[in-house]
């Protein structure tokens, strides 16, 4: 991987965090209502997959997708804009935080039933295979995304027909409050995929390199027409499920084991709204973001100097793109009926009597 | 050029041309392909535009209708066959949540040109699971449009124009329809999908009924005709949107108003009729609107009690004549 890859990962991954603290104060500062839920721990994820997809690839994610939005191209104040119910917004007001969609991006929308990716990815998996172009469609979904119906009957259907999907599951190890072991009879979501005969595979979904690496192996077998491929990211979420959620059903010591490892993470207490100092997440030690910029050091791609510019000009991104948020204008119910009736385009439904 | 023809051959009629006319229309659904629907709508469809174009589905309704949603997201104008209305209840997160809500919460960005074709109603004893009416369900979603054609000639209009809509539009069939014949002209005028019909008029009463209803009710119209009560029939074509104004213009001119319907009477479209006429005729009415409905009960298996349960011309009938005698002041 070059020098230019590996640090725009990097600056992917920070931007995703210096959004997403931006989106927990603006919600702590009533700005941002409704649910918001929030993506720190599990950037190397999004960033990973998305880094080994290409423009011509479609998207589909779930509620927790700020950061697919925003690492697959959406610009930020316009997600940001969104968040806050604005007519700027990506989808103009109307969707909110679970429901971002950018056609020109492929990003076919975020999802707030849990389980709905899978049919969309399908559908739009089936169009591609049917007009042969060799594109693929990338499918996201958590842990508990797995026992839901869906799952299985797209996971069936995507196998019979050979569709171009890279499922991806994030497994952060709770379906909100409920512990992986609590709700599924087989922990390693990876093995379930063989009961449809798509090759999977588990990946440390904490290491960037890692995910990059296997999701562009998956891809390229997803575009040579080998069919459906499956990966299981193991990944972790600070947060509660949502910032309605203190996430309080973790026992401490399994929040404290992953926390050793994340300065960002030892920072934050659940209960409160705010996030962590630049001081708070600097004494904290390594965590996925650090560990890669780290290595990016070691490999001489960057230097402290370099991150440290970065991350400034990532701030002044993302206030900006609060900024622009807040000064947006609110759509108008006429804006939100004339979305409603935009497809109807020249149709006559009826006509007036004389 | 008109000729008489089946139900299900005018939907298949439909199904052929704009296959063949629009590479993007693809069908899929139950048995749809081999075996040539359950109903022979798609009948002879794989033969001749293949299996990625007709597309014989497992049993995974939620999925194979949110498949449908996906392709429309990306252009495609697919056909989704429910083989009947009651399995559609495992796709009602497909219609409901996705089809009916992706346009508006992307703010306009996907097109959704996706129609769902599925027969819904009571047949002949096929238990309560297989006898039930959605519509009061599925005409509560906005950004869902939905069309109840009861004869060949608005099948087939109704059909070509539900595919080439860029909204989603359930197609809702009738399993005793299939088998109705009726004349099919298919270069006469179309008149726009969401139109309602007078399809009989008269001077003393406005009926309002849509689907297989449409049938009994002219049915009823005939027979009050000899007994000197001239009875308007009005077909709806179309639950959502309904088109108001051939409503509210005959209930002006007949001052007396029946609503017919065979899903049942609790919270349905003749509720929905029912309330929004008053609001917008009262002072034009001289009694009270009434409603022939199908019963609250899941329909019964047995023969007689299930003819019962849903509205019957005899049924047509007594309501129309309480309703313009003077008994009705009563009502």
């Amino acid at each position: 991987m070059d020098k230019l890859q590996m640090s725009q990962m990097l600056r992917d991954m920070l931007r995703a965090r210096a959004f997403e603290e931006a989106a927990a104060q603006g919600y702590a500062q009533g700005k941002i209502a409704g649910f918001l839920h929030l993506y720190p721990g599990e950037e190397a994820v999004a960033v990973g997959v998305l880094h080994a997809a290409e423009p011509g690839d479609y998207v589909v994610s779930t509620y927790r997708e700020h950061v697919h939005a925003l690492v697959r191209g959406v610009p930020a104040p316009e997600i940001m804009a969104e968040l806050h119910g604005k007519k700027t917004g990506i989808s103009k007001g109307m969707g909110g935080s679970m429901h971002l969609f950018d056609a020109s991006r492929r990003f076919l929308g975020g999802y707030a039933i849990v389980g709905e990716t899978y049919p969309i990815a399908l559908g739009a998996a089936y169009a591609v295979a049917y007009r042969r172009l060799p594109e693929a469609v990338i499918c996201f979904f958590g842990d508990g995304a797995v026992n839901q119906g869906t799952f299985h009957e797209s996971l069936n259907m995507a196998a019979l027909w050979k569709l171009p999907i890279l499922f991806v599951c994030e497994n952060n190890h709770y379906q909100i409050g409920t512990e992986i072991h609590r709700h599924s009879a087989i922990t390693e979501v990876y093995k379930r995929a063989c009961g449809y005969g798509i090759p999977a595979e588990k990946v440390d979904g904490m290491d960037v390199l890692s995910v990059h690496a296997a999701a562009r192996k998956a891809l390229e077998r997803v575009r040579s027409g080998d069919g459906p491929q499956f990966l299981e990211l193991e990944t972790y979420r600070y947060r509660g499920h949502s910032m309605a959620d203190p996430g309080s059903y973790r026992p401490s010591v399994e929040l404290d084991a992953y926390r050793a490892n994340d300065p960002i993470a030892a920072a934050i207490h659940e209960a409160e709204s705010g996030y962590p100092s630049p001081e708070a997440i600097a004494a904290a030690g390594p965590d996925c973001i650090t560990l890669f910029s780290a290595h990016c050091c070691r490999e001489n791609h960057l230097d402290e100097t370099g991150i440290a510019r970065m991350r400034q000009e990532i701030q002044t991104e993302i206030d900006a793109a609060v900024r622009f948020a807040e000064a947006s204008e609110e759509p108008d119910m006429e804006t939100a009926w004339s979305i409603l009736h935009a497809n109807r385009r020249y149709e006559t439904l009826m006509e007036s009597p004389e | 050029m008109s000729e008489e023809i089946y139900y299900w051959q005018a939907l298949n009629r439909v199904m052929d041309t704009e296959m063949a006319a629009d590479d993007s229309i693809i069908t899929l659904g139950e048995d749809v392909g081999l075996y040539g629907g359950t109903y022979r709508v798609t009948e002879g469809l794989m033969a001749k535009y293949g299996e990625w174009r007709v597309r014989d589905t497992p049993i995974s309704e939620n999925s194979f209708t949110g498949l449908g949603v996906g392709a429309a997201m990306l252009g495609l104008r697919p056909v989704v066959e429910i083989m009947t209305i009651n399995f559609a209840l495992f796709a009602i997160d497909a219609i409901i949540n996705m089809a009916a809500k992706i346009p508006f919460m992307s703010g306009a960005q996907f097109p959704m040109p996706l129609t769902i074709r599925m027969p819904g109603g009571v047949a002949r004893q096929l238990g309560a699971q297989h006898s039930q009416r959605l519509e009061h369900t599925l005409m509560n979603v906005p950004g869902l449009r939905m069309v109840v054609p009861a004869t060949p000639q608005d099948a087939y209009w109704q059909l070509r124009q539900a595919i080439h809509s860029d909204d989603p539009i359930v197609f809702l069939e009738h399993e005793l329809l299939y088998f109705s014949k009726g004349m099919v002209d298919e270069t006469a005028v179309v008149p726009p999908i969401h139109q309602a019909m007078v399809r009989r008029p008269g001077r003393d009463m406005t009926c309002i009924a849509y689907s297989r209803m449409v049938l009994v009710a002219l049915e009823a119209a005939e027979q009050l005709a000899t007994e000197g009560i001239e009875m308007t029939v009005i077909d709806l074509r179309s639950l959502s949107p309904i088109d108001w104004e051939t409503c509210v213009q005959s209930v002006q001119q007949t001052h007396h108003c029946l609503i017919v319907e065979e899903d049942c009477r609790f919270a349905g479209a003749g509720a929905e009729l029912a309330a929004t006429l008053q609001e917008r005729c009262f002072y034009f009415l001289d009694r009270p609107i009434q409603r022939v409905a199908g019963l609250d009960i899941p329909t019964p298996f047995n023969g007689k009690l299930e003819a019962a349960s849903i509205p019957r011309t005899e049924d047509i009938l007594a309501a129309a004549r309480r309703l313009i005698s003077s008994a009705g002041d009563q009502s």
